[in-house]
């Protein structure tokens, strides 16, 4: 006797699904419940400790150029200026557009209140914590939002990519999804699982949903190059739909020595990104998100012995989409003159990056900021309303 | 199947892991570099030294993948698998994992020092070894640990980076002994922290107490006040009788009925192994005894999921592969077949999240991308493992036995090639689960 396939098998599903999750009876109505909120919020943590000063270059202070020397050149080295007095890494000339459309906007000198031991371990997991000290919380801060906010469901928010963020980590349920995670199976091999698991409902539901993972349309017919792309152009796809938040980290901002070509790479894959994530946003996806895109730290003022910096502590937030009031520089500028550094080395910090992504949150969601001061970010002075959206 | 825990120990001799002693010697090589590169910069004694030392760290990397494929082969062709897992599971309990540099490579002889010795005497000795392990006292960050009145501290002035960290006191208390619902306060955990300060190491010696980090005065734990002398003795003490306290006993018999049981175990199932915990004063084979003598723990229906680690191992075991498989292969080999997809699939090797160790619940396992990965694997790897791969037909009795149904027996004779029918033997809920 062969098992029935003539059940609602996966595999009848999936060949009619390829556009939406929806067609999942395995997904609860629930799950689809819209979110009492219809922004959109992408975290990108961005790994190694992004050189602030030279993604988006003071070449207005006269400091900067003596602390520099030849390395980070103003416009008249090929930057592209911004304001007349900063200018932009070529590397992100690509994103050119998004600045003049005020879509793409950054904060400078901000930081975490991680100071001094410029670990990148402690670092990322206080950034990602979003808390005061180490010895905090063990969960996310993105994580935290979740459990405050109202109409959460386990689609509600992705993490993406197979690193494992701390910042998703916690009790609210958060779907991840790797691009590398696709089954690549043959079809027969599909049908036989679905038979081999038909007993068992939770592996069952996971390999369904793994199927559909699969084959959420994002329009690409051929493989795209890149796993940032592939987790740019899946985020897309769902924002499009009910996902309302996705997490996600970009590597390779650890420049100790040869920085003009490291940071060249890294900055394109972030560019890459971003453009992939506002080309592939259905309607007006792309004019209700906000992508905030943040690292632990950032480098030392001055170049190091092998064309590189090293560990330092103020650093530049990136914020990008329609939601946001791009366009600007935003944040108190401390200057690089003498006694501005932070330990004589380091770009002083004057904000406090999780003050920046509380106003966006609140700004997205409406939440309260006792809400985002007591259980997002526990300890937090928000402070003034620094209006970074529209 | 409990008196192989006494019987020598024959899969750590066959397939050696190295001890933390000999690691030590590693690391004590590779400070000496950086002596060597910190005296000497920008000479070309530093960047020999420096090459050195990355010959030092590309070593002891491909070593540690070593270890990954030796501890897969103790787990697929040992005779007594309750060492395996129970060494596993202890080695979850008492999670410690380095910091930074060379030691980051250290968990596997860790476990091989303090753990797996252990694993049939009394949790008071196994507590002992794993809680005052350098590997612990680093993770934890017992090791600067320093008493606010003692004589470091006084020496130090006003220098505010000295003081107490209650990180190795608080997780004693929460994770490995009383459990967070356990009876203790703050205070508890503060005066366990000062009792604590001069447990130490240093890469020479291993390690070490240092009365001179050490809080002077009695402290006073759980109502016990302990001896005003600053030594490894009292550390000793109070550790001995955290593990003797009755919260510890429910703490670690819902532990073992949670990991060799259910999701949501059998309250007589913990009852029993409490029972046997504490009339044996924490002797372990009465534990385990009471533990695997529970029908609970036998009933025919399969419960819990395997991690991810135990997926795999014991596809190798099912598959018998042999150990030659395994003979002079290449560091990337190993990631690519089992580090980088137990990676993708949650577990990372010898990494989780904190010092809480794995989830235990299924949940956490059963996700798209973990299964979808499981399945990658199972249809994957098996072929590059052996050759040739068993009949499928026979495969199923053989991995399956009284659990082979139906479906499973139809899906391995229709699969299309024989790699993905040993996958969906892999993939069916009978070997996936336990």
């Amino acid at each position: 006797m062969s098992p029935s396939v003539s059940r609602r098998s996966f595999l009848a599903r999936t060949g009619l699904i390829g556009c939406s999750l929806a067609a999942s009876p395995l997904l609860t109505p629930v799950s689809f419940a819209a979110a009492p909120w219809d922004t959109r919020l992408v975290v990108i943590i961005l790994r190694g400790g992004m050189d602030g000063l030279d993604v988006v270059r003071p070449y207005g202070d006269p400091a900067f150029r003596a602390l520099r020397g030849d390395m980070s050149p103003g416009p008249e080295g090929g930057a592209l200026d911004l304001d007349g007095r900063f200018a932009l890494h070529p590397g992100l000339a690509s994103l050119m557009p998004m600045w003049n459309a005020g879509q793409l906007g950054f904060v400078h000198a901000v930081s975490t209140p991680y100071r001094d031991k410029r670990s990148h371990f402690d670092g990322q997991d206080l950034l990602e914590a979003g808390t005061t000290s180490l010895n905090g919380a063990r969960d996310g801060w993105l994580n935290r939002v979740l459990q405050v906010m109202p109409g959460v469901t386990s689609q509600t928010a992705y993490a993406l990519g197979r690193s494992d963020m701390r910042l998703v980590q916690g009790s609210a349920e958060i779907a991840n999804w790797s691009p590398n995670a696709d089954l690549g199976i043959s079809p027969q091999a599909v049908r036989l699982l679905e038979v081999v698991t038909e007993r068992d409902p939770a592996l069952h539901a996971a390999l369904s949903e793994a199927q559909i993972l699969s084959q959420v349309d994002d329009g690409d017919a051929e493989k795209l190059k890149g796993e940032h792309l592939e987790i740019a152009s899946f985020a897309a796809a769902r924002l499009s739909e009910d996902a309302r938040i996705a997490a996600f980290s970009l590597n390779g901002w650890d420049t100790h020595a040869g920085q003009d070509r490291d940071i060249e790479r890294a900055l394109t894959r972030l560019a890459d990104t971003l453009v992939m994530l506002r080309g592939k946003m259905r309607g007006d996806t792309w004019g209700k998100t906000a992508v905030i895109a943040m690292t632990e730290f950032g480098r030392t003022a001055r170049p190091n012995g092998t064309r590189g910096t090293d560990h330092g502590t103020g650093g530049l937030m990136i914020l990008a989409g329609g939601a946001i009031k791009g366009g600007r520089v935003y944040g108190q500028w401390p200057g690089l003159g003498d006694g501005d550094l932070y330990q004589e080395r380091d770009l002083m910090p004057t904000g406090d990056v999780r003050a920046h992504a509380a106003w966006v949150m609140r700004g997205l969601t409406g939440l309260d900021r006792a809400a985002l001061e007591g259980a997002v970010f526990p300890g937090l002075d928000m402070g003034y309303d620094p209006g970074l959206l529209l | 199947m409990l008196s192989g825990l006494t019987a020598p120990d024959v899969m750590a001799q066959t397939y050696p892991i190295e001890s933390f002693r000999d690691f030590r010697s590693r690391m004590i090589e590779v400070r000496g570099q950086r002596e060597i590169i910190r005296k000497n910069r920008g000479t070309d004694i530093a960047v020999d030294a420096r090459k050195r030392r990355n010959v030092l760290n590309r070593i002891a990397r491909e070593d540690m993948a070593v270890w990954v494929g030796h501890t897969m082969l103790r787990r697929a062709h040992t005779e007594t698998a309750f060492r395996e897992r129970i060494v596993a599971f202890w080695a979850d309990h008492f999670t410690a994992i380095g910091k930074r540099g060379l030691i980051r490579r250290a968990t596997s002889p860790y476990i091989e020092d303090a753990i797996r010795p252990f694993i049939a005497g009394r949790f008071e000795d196994l507590l002992v070894h794993a809680a005052t392990h350098p590997l612990m006292v680093d993770y934890l960050d017992q090791r600067l640990s320093t008493g606010p009145n003692s004589e470091r501290a006084q020496a130090a002035g006003n220098n505010r980076k000295i003081g107490l960290n209650e990180n190795l006191a608080r997780e004693l208390l929460e994770l490995h002994t009383l459990g967070v619902d356990g009876p203790y306060t703050q205070q508890d955990v503060t005066e366990l922290a000062e009792l604590l300060t001069g447990l130490t190491f240093d890469v020479q010696n291993g390690m070490k107490y240092q009365k001179r980090l050490a809080e002077p005065g009695a402290e006073t734990v759980l109502g016990v006040t302990y001896s005003e002398t600053a030594s490894l003795k009292t550390v000793h003490t109070a550790l001995k009788d955290l593990a003797r306290h009755p919260a510890t006993a429910r703490h670690i018999a819902t532990k073992l009925a949670v990991h060799f049981g259910h999701d949501t175990p059998d309250p007589d199932l913990i009852d029993a192994v409490e029972t046997a915990f504490i009339d044996n004063d924490g002797a372990l084979l009465p534990v385990y005894e009471a533990l695997l003598s529970h029908p609970s723990v036998w009933s025919p229906d399969l419960s819990n999921i395997k991690p991810p680690i135990d997926f795999m191992s014991s596809a190798l075991r099912a598959l018998a592969v042999p150990p030659m498989a395994f003979a002079d292969r290449k560091e990337r080999w190993t990631r690519r077949l089992f580090m980088e997809p137990l990676f993708d699939m949650g577990q990372r090797w010898e990494l989780p999240g904190g010092p809480d160790g794995w989830p235990e619940e299924d949940a956490a396992w059963i996700t798209p991308q973990g299964i979808a990965l499981r399945v990658s694997w199972a249809m994957g790897a098996p072929r590059r493992l052996m050759d040739p791969l068993p009949d499928p037909r026979d495969f199923v009795d053989h991995a399956l036995g009284r659990f082979a149904d139906e479906p499973v027996r139809f899906a391995a004779a229709a699969a299309e090639t024989r790699p993905e029918a040993i996958g969906l033997v892999l993939m069916s809920p009978a070997f996936q689960r336990r």
